[in-house]
């Protein structure tokens, strides 16, 4: 058994989801060889090297790989990864771009967003917004599987001492042409890394009341979330919107203030360790999932704790 | 321009779900379906096309069993000029899904391709990008804005952290993110009209496609429940708590 792991990288170092990925694929036991794909991105590849238990890194560094545009990049993976096992990306909006459509090339299906190993060909993964959770056995040569980023212990980012090797296939479909980013400038952690959240929901009512949230958030050193419904209405951006359709977090305290709980929500952030609700409707779906419930007008209470917290 | 949009039959986003007792599955029995909230957004964004005069026809397929014809009939409410349905009953999983639309982008020749991002019950997100990579053509994902021109689709996709732009030369897949549009009502008339709109039927064998599952699902199980926790009285005695209690604050 042999894992190919698709690294998520800045060109300098490797993000976090990468050593999630990298769990599942000690998990399913085998040798793991991370990819690092993209452009001018050699320091990634030596960052690579060092997470524990890689054994060796493949680096594709060329142009066409730039962005991970889907195209080019699911081309090389199918390339690769036929000679492997198991191949599996991050639960992220690159994974989930550009590993589907390796996985038709090589005539396999995906097992996405999975949960849980329990065997080299089965494996647990949440249906349903997170409502049930499906144990799904693959008939296929090679599984292909996207890794939720909550449900597996990062490996630790030093201690490995991996081979770099360079990949000289060049699979350039010449399809799409990457335009431009526009990448929020994030003053507070970002989502999926943060240890502590507070999220804001349609009882915020209005984009400027989240500044209440904000300053709580700045004392505690957390990220601000947002509903799906305070999304809709307006108040935040989407790349803050936590749930079955936004980013699916995990962290230490998750503070949910305004929320009603909807199962969209709860799928994004049920596996927090800790659930605080703040909501003046003593009835919301948010107090079943809450260990710490507070009823009580968040106009109210987000001053006293933000004042409590000095 | 023809656009080709997919219905899929899901369980309505507002129904909550529950397991079968023995595990097999998800009941689905008496329980309200509708068209994929994706995949409305897809039929909207196609429609918008026509009206912009960018498309000339939108055609919509939905693929399962016979009651998936109710999904080609909203679509056809809100716009959608025909209807192709293919029957096939039992595990249709995202391969053969986006087999099945392969053969029929063959037939139908689109200029552009657009699904929902993903289905609300599988939750999987593939048969978009799966479909790209079979039929050859490029994918825009998680679109929120579309502009056609010059034989191109200019996407903004949203992606972690925020936005990209990119342009896909056309025939191109597209799927559709939450912000793309807000899709409209089926107004009476539009209903009625529907009813005498032309849907085609096929089954995968009459497409050439292999349906066979590569997946088993061995069970379904509910989600681990969280333990009820306990109701504060005050914001003093919830920051004592995540203090003292559950440390989570320092």
């Amino acid at each position: 058994m042999s894992s190919l792991v698709i690294a998520e990288h800045n060109n300098e170092s490797i993000k976090a989801a990468t050593l999630v990925t990298v769990a599942a694929a000690k998990a399913i036991g085998g040798d793991v060889t991370v990819l690092v794909a993209g452009a001018d991105c050699g320091a990634a590849a030596d960052a690579a090297a060092k997470i524990e238990g890689v054994d060796k890194v493949l680096l594709a560094d060329n142009a066409v790989y730039a962005h991970m545009t889907a195209e080019n990049v699911a081309a090389l993976i199918a390339e690769i990864g036929k000679d492997y096992s198991h191949i599996l990306a991050p639960t992220t909006t690159a994974g989930k771009n550009y590993l589907p459509r390796a996985a038709a090339l090589l005539d396999v299906a995906q097992i996405s967003d999975i949960s849980g190993v329990v065997s080299e060909d089965t494996f647990q993964r949440p249906i349903y917004a997170g409502s049930a959770v499906a144990t799904v056995q693959s008939a296929d040569p090679i599984k292909v599987l996207t890794v939720r980023g909550t449900a597996f212990d990062a490996v630790a980012a030093e201690g490995g001492s991996a081979t770099v090797e360079s990949v000289d296939t060049v699979t350039d479909t010449g399809l799409a042409e990457w335009l431009k980013d526009e990448i929020a400038k994030l003053e507070r952690p970002e989502l999926t890394a943060a240890n502590v959240i507070i999220s804001g929901g349609r009882g915020m009512q209005d984009g400027e009341n989240f500044k209440l949230l904000e300053a709580v958030a700045d004392k505690l050193g957390a990220a601000v979330g947002a509903s799906r419904a305070a999304v809709d209405a307006g108040y935040a951006p989407n790349d803050l919107q936590v749930g079955q359709t936004g980013k699916i977090v995990a962290p230490e305290l998750y503070i949910a203030v305004g929320i009603s709980g909807a199962i969209q929500h709860l799928a994004g952030m049920k596996d927090s360790k800790v659930i605080v609700a703040i909501n003046k409707d003593a009835d919301a779906p948010i107090f079943q999932v809450a260990d710490y419930g507070l009823v009580a007008d968040l106009f109210k209470a987000l001053p006293e704790v933000d004042e409590l917290l000095g | 321009m023809k656009v080709l949009v997919t219905a899929k039959r899901v369980v309505d986003a507002n129904v909550s779900i529950r397991v079968q007792s023995d595990n097999s599955g998800v009941d689905l029995n008496n329980v309200k379906m509708a068209v994929n909230p994706f995949d409305e957004i897809a039929i909207e964004e196609a429609v918008r096309l026509r009206e912009a005069g960018s498309a000339e026809e939108v055609v919509v397929v939905s693929i399962g069993i016979t009651n998936c014809q109710e999904q080609i009939r909203t679509a056809l409410a809100l716009g959608a000029d025909r209807g192709i349905f293919v029957e096939a009953d039992g595990d249709l999983q995202p391969l053969a899904v986006a087999k099945i639309l392969k053969a029929i982008v063959d037939k139908e020749s689109p200029g552009i391709i657009i699904l929902g991002k993903q289905a609300i019950d599988g939750d999987n997100s593939q048969t978009g990008p799966m479909l790209a990579a079979l039929a050859g053509l490029s994918q825009a994902t998680f679109a929120s804005e579309l502009t056609i021109e010059d034989g191109k689709a200019v996407v903004t996709r949203e992606i972690d952290g925020g936005m990209e732009t990119i342009s896909v030369p056309l025939p191109a897949v597209i799927t559709t993110d939450l912000r793309l549009n807000e899709p409209r009502y089926a107004s009476l008339p539009n209903i009625m009209k529907a009813k005498k709109k032309p849907v085609d039927s096929y089954t995968p064998e009459e497409l050439g496609v292999d349906v066979a599952p590569r997946l088993t699902t061995l069970k379904v199980e509910p989600p681990s429940e969280r333990a009820a926790g306990v109701i504060v009285e005050t914001a003093e005695e919830l920051i004592d708590k995540l203090k003292n209690e559950a440390k989570v604050i320092e």
